[in-house]
């Protein structure tokens, strides 16, 4: 009995050394994607997921859609000592978090990332974007807002500027805002006559907080708070609402794939960034892996690609140019895009470094407010 | 005589023992065996419940982070009275120097921002810029000790000078971090005192964190900084005559020579946010391994260097939001009562069969997700919904005066009322199903009208069950927030959506623990105090 567990002991021990080796000297088979679920995760799928299967047939990728709270799971992860991700996608201003916490990897584009078709460095074609050491920025989205003309006053014109959300004269009715500070804070001061490069600069004061919260206050008992971006679209198209902000990708949605009779209110969307991290201290064999997928899957072809099932804007300048036609409706992708020329005449980017600092404290003003 | 002291003394049992003795054997015995039937239950909720709750706990009063990476920073704190002098002196920013400097290249000064950033706004983007430039404070004494004699920047001249002979043999033969631990020179930390400490510090990090070779890998500028503070101080080096022996003289007298730096100007420089008193006497406040911190900001006081104080009112939310938690608990719990009691009644009155197809109706909505109950919520009170189209149609309200029942406390009550609902009927009907009809039939017969054959016979005995079905709904409720955050509104939220926001994406977790903890204590003080005034004993679940 005891010769017999001992002789086990061994072959399995040896089996086991035997595997290390080898997936030392190879990539993992296995890869766990995290993404945001919906028609987002579907484009990701398509444009790059599925043509890498293909290349690579053995490998299989799970999905977990946890992207919205994976700052709070990768931390959680990090102090239990077992990350079970291998790549994540999150918004920008969560990446320079994962950065800060060390939770994400540091990126050595030159390395990690391919050049452009014309030989320019992926630093250089991500250019600004690199908003963070540890981001691969893979789409530009938008925050913005709708309405329907058709539930205005008779005679109410189009409006023209994000401030008919705070006009309930002439556009009278509820609207839908994103439940947190952020780009609400700065649309109130632009419609107090704030200038759009001091807004950051007033905000930062207490009588400039005060000011915010006090032009917010005249809209406040029309205001319906969302905290999912696809209340808006749905609040709009029931009527509960006249008009909201949501992000664009899923106005589009709601205008081209369903039909709905909204209208795009360009003026003053603010810019966000989508895009990949790595999760730090990954084993060897996963992190070649997911250095061998992100290689392809942030190439020119897989953003421009990627453009085809949803309308955000691919994250390298090179990939613009390549962008078709929407893989199911047929219709040109280019004009619904947040960065299109005419879309983008007025345009806010978030200011990832300022909302770090004051996001907590500006949050529980906010909060103390909305209790009020 | 003898006879007599002999019955006086102990019982005895048949193996002579004293009888009382071996009973308490025997009863030790039998609990024992009792104890080991439970273990398994009992290790499994111990790990997988108790410990998790107790460490999240332990986080509300946690604060190692701020004297774990500014260790030096903290001591030297420690005389710096801020009533007598608004910022501290050159001692405490040479510290902070030494502190940022290991900080940042393990990459957690960032860390310490965020967390202190919870506590003073601007924190966060002073330690990331801060992080950032404190190499370059120690590249100026790197550069003159290059210039001075290029060994000074080869790494494997520091190894040898500072590791220990049998240690540097070994390991300049290793190629990665495979090597031996890093062993000390003898007798180099009382030559050096501060440069055997840095350089310790940079080869453990080397070796742990980044699995490399220190014999191999650039020497942090921090040593050079530290050399020249141990050569300019009082080092003793004279007596040393091993390797390096020379270059140290020489660097010795060169050293004199040297540009230094005063830290407190070049932190100064970097950003003037360094000589606000706030900043470091925040840094100071929040040095301590255990704070109250977290707990006076859920309660709506904050932690100044001042002392406590009362949060500013446009930031005070928490009390606000504990109490419209366990008012709308309440009221909760008190619709369930007034809406399962009849139903109870009608189950546990009504002939089997039918009772079992009612009580079908009762569990189906209990086994349905508790996000499709919610949205069925929304879409039935909504403005444009199925209720107010319903009034509008029959004209009972008009188009312009529909009304508002969602996105409010009165949407959290309805959708909540419902979804608790089960549980207030399920121990009513358990009770009702055990009280005989015989006594309400006997009270009818002296005479009773249906009321007093109700209130005063039937009602009392139904009493353990409201009990049952008050506590578990009150306790559920007070703890909701999937519910709160869909049909609430921001009205209708409870303070189980803070601390749910805390956990997921403000990152705050000692808050959160804080609030967790305050309502975990609310809770058992009131169940405390319902075993007072009710007695737990009169609660039946079946």
């Amino acid at each position: 009995m005891k010769l017999k567990t001992l002789l086990m002991g061994s072959a399995l021990a040896g089996v086991g050394t035997l595997a290390m080796a080898e997936s030392h000297a190879d990539m993992a088979m296995d890869m766990t994607l995290v993404s945001w679920g919906g028609a987002y995760q579907a484009s990701q799928q398509n444009a790059y997921v599925e043509p890498y299967l293909e290349m690579n047939p053995d490998v299989s990728i799970t999905w977990d859609e946890s992207s919205a709270e994976a700052v709070a799971k990768l931390r959680a992860m990090n102090e239990a000592g077992n990350v079970t991700w291998d790549l994540v996608d999150v918004v920008a201003s969560d990446a320079i978090r994962l950065c800060d916490e060390g939770l994400a990897m540091e990126i050595d584009t030159e390395e990690l990332l391919a050049e452009a078709p014309d030989g320019t460095s992926a630093e250089d074609d991500f250019g600004d974007l690199l908003v963070s050491d540890c981001f691969i920025p893979q789409i530009v989205y938008s925050t913005t807002a709708a309405y329907r003309p058709d539930l205005f006053p008779e005679g109410a014109p189009a409006p023209e500027s994000i401030c008919a959300m705070f006009d309930t004269e002439t556009y009278p009715g509820k609207r839908a805002l994103e439940q947190r500070p952020i780009n609400n804070l700065e649309w109130a001061l632009l419609c107090d006559g704030v200038a759009k490069e001091d807004i950051y600069d007033v905000l930062e004061t207490e009588e400039g907080q005060d000011q915010a919260f006090a032009k917010l206050d005249t809209i406040k008992d029309d205001v319906i708070w969302w905290s999912a971006a696809a209340e808006p679209p749905q609040l709009l198209a029931d009527g509960e609402i006249v008009m909201g902000s949501s992000y664009n990708g899923r106005w589009f949605s709601a205008i081209e794939e369903q039909d709905q009779p909204f209208e795009m209110l360009w003026d003053a969307q603010v810019f966000d960034l989508d895009g990949w991290i790595i999760p730090a201290d990954l084993p060897e064999d996963r992190l070649a892996r997911v250095k061998d997928f992100l290689f392809f899957a942030t190439d020119t072809q897989r953003l421009a690609d990627q453009a085809a099932y949803i309308s955000y804007g691919p994250a390298r300048q090179s990939s613009a140019p390549l962008v078709g036609d929407h893989a199911e409706l047929g219709i040109a992708m280019g004009p619904h895009m947040p960065t299109a020329p005419e879309n983008s005449q007025n345009v806010f980017v978030y200011n990832y470094e300022w909302w770090a600092d004051y996001r907590d404290d500006l949050d529980a003003k906010f909060q103390a407010w909305l209790a009020q | 005589m003898s006879d007599a002291t002999e019955t006086s003394g102990p019982m005895l049992a048949a193996d002579g023992r004293p009888l009382k003795a071996s009973l308490n054997r025997a009863l030790r015995r039998q609990k024992l065996r009792a104890l080991m039937l439970i273990a398994p239950l009992l290790i499994f909720i111990l790990v997988a419940f108790i410990a998790p709750i107790a460490d999240m706990l332990f986080r509300s009063v946690e604060n190692r982070i701020v004297e774990e990476t500014l260790p030096r920073t903290v001591a030297a704190m420690d005389d710096w009275d801020a009533d007598a002098e608004p910022t501290p002196g050159e001692e405490v920013y040479f510290a902070l120097f030494r502190d940022l400097f290991v900080a940042s290249e393990k990459k957690i000064h960032t860390r310490l921002g965020s967390r202190l950033n919870y506590e003073t706004t601007g924190i966060s983007s002073l330690f990331r810029q801060t992080g950032r430039d404190v190499e370059d404070i120690a590249e100026i004494y790197e550069d003159q000790f290059d210039d001075l004699n290029e060994n000074w920047t080869e790494e494997v001249f520091w190894a040898e000078l500072m590791g220990d002979p049998d240690w540097f043999a070994e390991a300049s033969t290793t190629e990665d971090g495979t090597g031996p631990d890093f062993v000390m020179k003898e007798g180099m930390e009382d030559r050096l005192p501060m440069t055997a400490e840095a350089y310790r510090t940079f080869a453990e990090f080397t070796q742990v964190e980044d699995e490399d070779n220190p014999v191999g890998e650039n020497v942090w500028p921090l040593v050079h900084a530290m050399l020249y503070h141990d050569l300019t101080g009082n080092a003793a080096v004279d007596g040393y005559t091993g390797f390096g022996s020379e270059e140290l003289q020489a660097a010795k007298e060169a050293a004199a020579d040297f540009e230094g730096v005063d830290y407190k100007q070049t932190f100064l420089d970097i950003d003037e946010d360094w000589g606000d008193p706030t900043i470091l006497g925040t840094i100071k406040v929040y040095s301590p391994t255990y704070t109250p911190g977290y707990f006076l900001t859920a309660v709506d006081l904050q932690l100044n260097p001042e002392g406590v104080e009362a949060q500013d009112e446009d930031q005070a939310i928490y009390i606000k939001l504990f109490w419209r938690t366990v008012w709308m608990s309440l009221t909760i719990t008190f619709a369930t009562i007034v809406l399962g009691y009849p139903v109870a009644y009608l189950l546990s009155s009504l002939p089997m069969r039918v009772s079992s197809l009612l009580m079908i109706l009762v569990l189906l909505p209990f086994w349905t997700s508790l996000l499709v109950r919610t949205s069925a919520w929304k879409v039935l009170l909504q403005q444009q919904g199925v209720i107010n189209d319903l009034l509008v149609w029959s004209g009972l309200i008009n188009e312009a005066g529909r009304l508002v029942m969602i996105n409010n406390q009165l949407g959290t009550i309805i959708a909540m009322t419902h979804i608790l609902l089960p549980f207030m009927i399920l121990p009513l009907y358990s009770v009702m199903a055990t009280i005989p009809p015989s006594f309400v039939r006997a009270a009818k017969s002296l005479g009773a009208t249906n009321w007093v054959a109700f209130w005063r016979v039937y009602f009392p005995q139904s009493v353990p069950g409201i009990g049952a079905g008050s506590i578990l709904v009150f306790i559920l409720a007070i703890g909701y927030y999937i519910t709160p955050a869909l049909v609430g509104g921001t009205s209708g939220i409870f303070i189980s959506n803070r601390i749910a926001y805390h956990i997921s994406s403000s990152l705050n977790w000692g808050l959160a623990a804080a609030l967790g903890t305050i309502l975990l204590a609310a809770v058992l003080i009131l169940y405390w105090a319902y075993d007072r005034i009710v007695g737990i004993d009169n609660v039946k679940l079946g």
